[in-house]
């Protein structure tokens, strides 16, 4: 009874915003409204036993994605009157693209009752004891160790080749220098002077 | 199994990539006054690299529960690529003092270093999974490097051009992953290839398993720079730095086609009458295309960009065959093929005017026999080895591709690869005659001695000399003990 309520609930709402992500017209809100879908999407997984794609959604999705999206937003001048021109344009094609997903959708779970690829019998069941992060962690650190390894290294290089094509010394920066910062004495940075009254302070 | 073996078998990639972060640890201190350190120590790391590889990381087997193979196969591959490495490392640091504004970062041998790991988990492929991680870790050092001369223009299109084009070819690649994944139920070869078999053996065919054959040999052929997915090769090759474009000319080869040996071999054996189609096609449009499409060229880069397709080729008429003789040709052949190429690169980045600019046209080649005849004859031995003409050593290199084809029965191969062989010749020629018959075109600079470079190249002319004839008893036996493994 109480997961039929919190799937309604979740459901509802991740429906509700994942609309209004689309037909608000202020980008900032859509993009909470996104957050907040995926915030619900996040409670289905729960809902499904899948608690570490749970987490996976809350923090890469809401805490990297959305934030990103939402500099992304703020940072361009984006006119949302000139993006909502071509809607009635592009209407038509935007129908048809989405009367193909749900016949693809439709296909692929007719698909998949038919049993033709028998996914769910080549798909590793995991021991109903081991949670599911756990079952992945063992994957990921024992079976797939190499894998896991050579694809830190493609990040590393990643980072690497970001920094080597984009860095530069540039002109005019003043970047802080501890030590010196440290080093000071007070005599340098305090000038103490007798002001006369009546006559400007000598800067 | 324990982890300790493992990780044994593993050790030239851990030598590796622990040097590489050592030495990022001492470029971040460092900075660009310690680059010609760091380049003389990710030399050493890969000489390292070579040495552990005697022992569990060329006999041991499977590693990993099967991610990662060490055999002779794989250790013979890397050996090819970590030389290979190593050179285009060791002629970098005076390409880049020539060349104003562009200093050598300490990153260049990083990346190098990077590189090859990525290279060594490709020809130690076990499993598509491992298969995608070294190709990606490859490729990715691969776009920075072709950029890496970031004032240059054409340095930033060749990043951009191959980076695009290859993020094109890792998507056909893992389309082509991801059926044979879902037909076969497991990214393990010897899973995959149980699959294969039963497809086989039932005489049934899969049009899943057949469709994702395809598209994992479109990928690795985007790779290996085979034609019809060649296109990107003769920009980058001629936009990258020279010492760069000398490094995707060999070692990124080596490892490609070593790949596309063990999948075709290791994954898909039985299915060799699909894949044989694919690899004979692209041998031949590779031989042609790269034949003819030289012909026009007047950039020296470009040239040897062809040159570098039309080999491919070559080298997959090997593979064609589909034996273990086939496969020992194409490992003696890249072999040849790799010292070639860098002698003749090695040449190539010494082509600057008397102020130090860099030269790329074959007309300023000309007349090289009298101004410095010493490279002009090892200029000539790479050129006439490539061609194939007989008594250097590209003869044999392609005598034995072709010995393998016809064994296995590939006679109208063996025949058109033959044919197109000596359209090849004409430009190779074209080279060797602008060098020994033409009007000297202006001095070249040579204000530096260089004894480094002018001993490998001498190394390398002598081994495309006949005098390299010598060494095939050894490097056939070798080769073929490699291919055993995969057999």
């Amino acid at each position: 009874m109480i997961q039929a309520i919190a799937f309604y609930i979740f459901a509802t709402v991740v429906i509700v915003s994942a609309g209004l992500t689309i037909a608000s017209r202020n980008p900032v809100h859509s993009v909470m409204w996104l957050i907040l879908a995926f915030f619900n999407a996040a409670g289905l997984m729960v809902l499904c036993g899948a608690e570490f794609i749970a987490m996976l959604l809350v923090i890469v999705y809401v805490g990297a994605v959305a934030v990103l999206f939402l500099f992304v937003v703020m940072m361009l001048d984006i006119e949302v009157a000139a993006m909502r021109a071509g809607f009635a344009r592009y209407l038509p094609l935007g129908l048809a693209l989405a009367v193909a997903l749900l016949a693809e959708v439709i296909i692929a779970f007719q698909a998949w009752s038919v049993g033709g690829v028998q996914l769910a019998a080549r798909a590793a069941p995991i021991a109903p004891e081991v949670s599911n992060i756990q079952a992945i962690g063992n994957l990921l650190y024992t079976r797939y160790l190499f894998i896991f390894e050579g694809a830190g290294l493609v990040l590393l290089v990643a980072m690497i080749g970001a920094i080597v094509l984009t860095h530069r010394k540039r002109g005019g920066v003043r970047p802080q220098n501890i030590a010196k910062q440290n080093a000071r004495q007070p005599h340098e940075a305090i000038r103490n002077i007798n002001q006369p009254i009546g006559q400007g302070v000598e800067l | 199994m324990s982890y300790s073996l493992n990780l044994l078998m593993v050790l030239p990639e851990l030598v590796l990539s622990l040097g590489a972060i050592a030495l990022m640890l001492v470029a971040a201190w460092g900075g660009t006054n310690a680059t010609r350190g760091i380049s003389i120590a990710a030399v050493f790391v890969l000489a390292g690299a070579i040495v552990a590889l005697a022992g569990p990381s060329t006999t041991g087997g499977l590693a990993f529960g099967g991610l990662y193979r060490a055999d002779a196969f794989a250790g013979f591959a890397k050996v090819l690529i970590y030389l290979a490495t190593a050179v285009a490392i060791i002629m970098a640091p005076r390409f880049f003092a020539r060349s104003p504004g562009e200093d050598l970062r300490p990153e260049y041998p990083i990346l190098m270093l990077l590189s090859a790991v990525g290279m060594g988990m490709m020809v130690s492929a076990g499993d598509l999974l491992t298969l995608y991680v070294g190709l990606e870790l490859q490729s990715l050092s691969a776009y920075v490097l072709a950029s890496f001369m970031r004032r240059d223009g054409r340095s930033a299109e060749a990043g951009l051009k191959y980076f695009v084009l290859g993020a094109l070819a890792s998507g056909i690649l893992l389309y082509g992953i991801s059926l044979v994944y879902g037909f076969s139920g497991s990214t393990d070869f010897a899973q995959i290839a149980g699959a294969y078999g039963r497809d086989a053996a039932m005489g049934t065919r899969s049009l899943g398993l057949v469709f994702g054959l395809v598209f994992v040999f479109a990928g690795l052929a985007f790779k290996m720079s085979a034609v019809p997915f060649h296109m990107w090769t003769p920009d980058v090759y001629e936009g990258a730095p020279t010492p760069v474009t000398a490094f995707f000319a060999s070692a990124p080869k080596v490892a490609a086609m070593a790949l596309a040996i063990r999948v075709a071999v290791e994954a898909m054996g039985s299915a060799v009458q699909q894949w044989q189609q694919i690899v004979t096609f692209a041998a031949l449009a590779s031989i042609i295309l790269g034949a003819v499409a030289a012909i026009g060229q007047t950039n020296i880069k470009r040239l040897l960009a062809y040159s570098s397709i039309n080999n491919v080729g070559f080298a997959l008429i090997g593979l064609a065959a589909g034996t273990a003789q086939g496969v020992a040709a194409v490992l003696t052949y890249l072999t040849i093929y790799v010292i070639m190429t860098l002698g003749a690169f090695l040449i190539v980045i010494r082509m600057r005017d008397e102020q130090g600019n860099p030269l790329e046209s074959i007309a300023s080649l000309s007349g090289l026999s009298r101004t410095r005849p010493a490279l002009a004859w090892a200029m000539a031995f790479f050129m006439f080895s490539v061609a194939g003409i007989p008594p250097l050593l590209g003869f044999y290199a392609k005598f034995a591709v072709f010995n393998a084809a016809v064994a296995a029965g590939l006679f109208p191969l063996a025949v058109i690869g033959v044919v197109a062989s000596v359209i090849g010749a004409y430009y190779y020629l074209r080279i060797i005659k602008t060098m020994f018959f033409d009007e000297p075109a202006g001095a070249w600079d040579n204000s530096e001695a260089q004894p480094v470079e002018n001993g490998l190249i001498a190394l390398s002319a002598l081994f495309v000399s006949p005098v390299g004839y010598l060494l095939i008893p050894v490097l056939g036996a070798w080769s073929l003990a490699a291919a055993r493994a995969l057999f």
